[in-house]
């Protein structure tokens, strides 16, 4: 086992907002292991003077007249929602009950 | 008399455009087609039939009244699941996905309707087009119509599954890393990656976006020329588009090719290789070369870097644009969550799949501090690097020849295990969506296994007419007719 450890799939899946068990989280270290060290081949290049290819199209300012469009009728835009009040998106309490957050 | 159904889309619109056939009979035969033969490939993961035969009753009445029916006028297409429409439902052959319905049509739909298409369905993909066989589908699994035990390439399986199967006359896929040609080439059928820029991705939901397209999975060249003449084109609701004249590429196949300079990357005729489709893209060549092209050979030193590159670029993007998916707006929410947070980890934990889940953690472990530099930046640097390979060549060569697929298809479950080596399925088609050029798979013969084989050409960016021209021209001369699938 070299760079990555259950503990880093424990952290970065704590970033992506996945839940992961502890068989899961092996697997993943094995395989992000394999993946990444295969990656490293990279280092082979000397970079040092070379640009990051950012865009892959180097277009710069797209403009466009500042017209009002069509928009989404709030009953379409809300259709899809697993839950919503026909005005709102509704989602479970974020901000703590005891008003601290 | 040959069936509509296994007819060239170029056939069927000249046939309906002439009052030889209506559309409506058109779309029968391929409703038909469906419901005989798609129980054993399973590409269609929706069959509009109801509204296919509306399309078509309109299109016929267009027709009766003497109007345009359109450049595609009658023509039944098959649309990947990753594209956005009003009809149906737009899933990305994921759970996170089920029951979507878009609230409006991608660019391309309303431009292909336009011109008289008639839609059959939506067809079957890897989940969020993360795959190369059409496994990592959560809805179904697609088989390959030239022999039902292997895969039919991803992540456009379901769309070359339906060519190649007389399914549809041409159908829609997406292409991120070969997710097009790959597929075309295990089906034995055309499929076409336009430049970066050429398609409005409008409706496309977005795998990773410095790198997706969307391109035409066709019966032959002409039909691929056909459908980009209504594809391409500059869109004002997608920003990455290219403001450029979109020739009449059907114009562009005029059989002649001499004096053009076709480049062979010696990094991709080496050993590693295997010795049938070496054979088969020689030959492939071979045939190029009687027609009066110009074979040199050309290098592409970072060639061997392009994979590396393509797994941080397209994890990373793929992990920043799959966190909408969070169970608020639309798609999949976990019943169970006391909070805002509990609900994003158990919706995402739930409806994923692994390939999804796997590509979402490497692309955050790239991005994430400490690795940026290292990881994200050096692959950045790396593609210009690429990129630079081959401007370098084009000044060469008007176009680059290299297998589509280092093998033919395979069985089910022989990649699953080792997401590496299902990764380097993709070996030769991504480099053109690192340095943003348009390449063509086209079939180059059977393999002794009775499976298809494709060879694949390149061109400098915006030069889809050469591109199509040479890919014609090979296919005309190469003296190779696949025949049908045998759908066993």
């Amino acid at each position: 086992m070299g760079k990555i450890s259950t503990k880093d799939v424990e952290y970065v899946a704590g970033l992506a907002q996945l839940a992961l068990d502890d068989a899961a989280k092996e697997r993943l270290a094995r395989e992000m292991d394999e993946i990444l060290s295969y990656m490293d081949k990279l280092n082979e290049l000397d970079t040092a003077n070379v640009e990051p290819m950012m865009h892959a199209m180097e277009m710069t300012n797209v403009f466009r007249e500042d017209v009002v469009g069509e928009s989404l009728p709030r009953e379409i835009a809300l259709r899809d929602a697993p839950q919503h009040d026909g005005e709102y998106f509704i989602v479970p309490k974020i901000l703590d009950t005891e008003g601290s957050a | 008399m040959t069936a509509w159904h296994e007819k060239t889309a170029h056939e069927i619109r000249n046939a309906v455009r002439a009052r030889h056939v209506s559309a409506a009979e058109v779309a029968e035969s391929y409703l038909n087609r469906i419901a005989a033969v798609d129980p054993k490939v399973d590409s269609y993961t929706q069959v509009w039939a109801d509204f296919a035969r509306a399309q078509a009753a309109r299109v016929d009445e267009k027709i009766a009244r003497g109007e345009d029916a359109g450049r595609l006028a009658g023509v039944p297409i098959g649309i990947k699941e990753v594209i956005c429409t009003k009809q149906g439902h737009t899933t990305c052959s994921s759970r996170i996905l089920e029951g979507y319905q878009s609230p409006h049509d991608a660019t391309i739909i309303r431009k292909l309707e336009a011109e008289g298409a008639v839609f059959l369905g939506k067809l079957n993909m890897d989940e969020f087009a993360m795959g190369s066989s059409t496994e990592n589908s959560a809805i179904k699994t697609t088989r390959n119509p030239w022999n039902l035990r292997c895969v039919p390439g991803g992540s456009s399986g379901g769309s070359a599954a339906a060519v190649a199967a007389d399914l549809c006359a041409f159908s829609l896929g997406s292409d991120t890393g070969g997710s097009i040609r790959q597929p075309a080439c295990l089906c034995g059928c055309v499929g076409i990656k336009p430049t970066y820029g050429r398609v409005s991705r409008y409706g496309l939901v977005a795998f990773a976006s410095s790198l997706d397209q969307i391109g035409p999975l066709t019966k032959d060249v002409e039909d691929a020329a056909l459908a980009l003449n209504v594809l391409c084109g500059k869109d004002a609701m997608d920003a990455t588009s290219a403001n450029l004249p979109v020739p009449d590429f059907t114009q562009a196949l005029t059989g002649d090719i001499r004096g053009l300079r076709i480049g062979m990357p010696v990094e991709c005729f080496t050993e590693s290789l295997g010795a049938e489709m070496r054979e088969k893209v020689l030959s492939a060549i071979e045939v190029l070369k009687g027609q009066g092209a110009e074979v040199v050979e050309v290098s592409l030193p970072t060639l061997d870097y392009a994979l590396a590159v393509y797994y941080i670029i397209c994890t990373a993007e793929a992990s920043a644009n799959l966190a909408r998916f969070d169970g608020v707006r639309y798609g999949f929410r976990h019943p169970a969550a006391g909070d805002v947070r509990e609900m994003y980890v158990k919706t995402k934990t739930a409806a994923f799949g692994p390939e999804v889940r796997r590509r979402i953690m490497l692309g955050t472990y790239v991005l994430s501090s400490g690795y940026y530099d290292a990881y994200y930046l050096k692959a950045q640097k790396v593609r210009r690097l690429i990129k630079e390979d081959f401007d370098r060549a084009f000044t060469k060569c008007d176009i680059i020849v290299t297998p589509t697929s280092p093998t033919p298809a395979f069985e089910f479950g022989a990649k699953t295990a080792d997401p590496l080596e299902m990764y380097l399925s993709d070996i030769y088609t991504i480099s053109t969506n690192l340095a943003t050029l348009p390449g063509i798979s086209v079939p180059c013969g059977l393999c002794a296994s009775g499976l298809p084989a494709g060879v694949q050409f390149m061109a400098k960016p915006f030069d889809e007419a050469t591109l199509l021209r040479v890919a014609h021209c090979y296919e005309k001369n190469s003296g190779i007719t696949l025949g049908k699938a045998p759908i066993a």
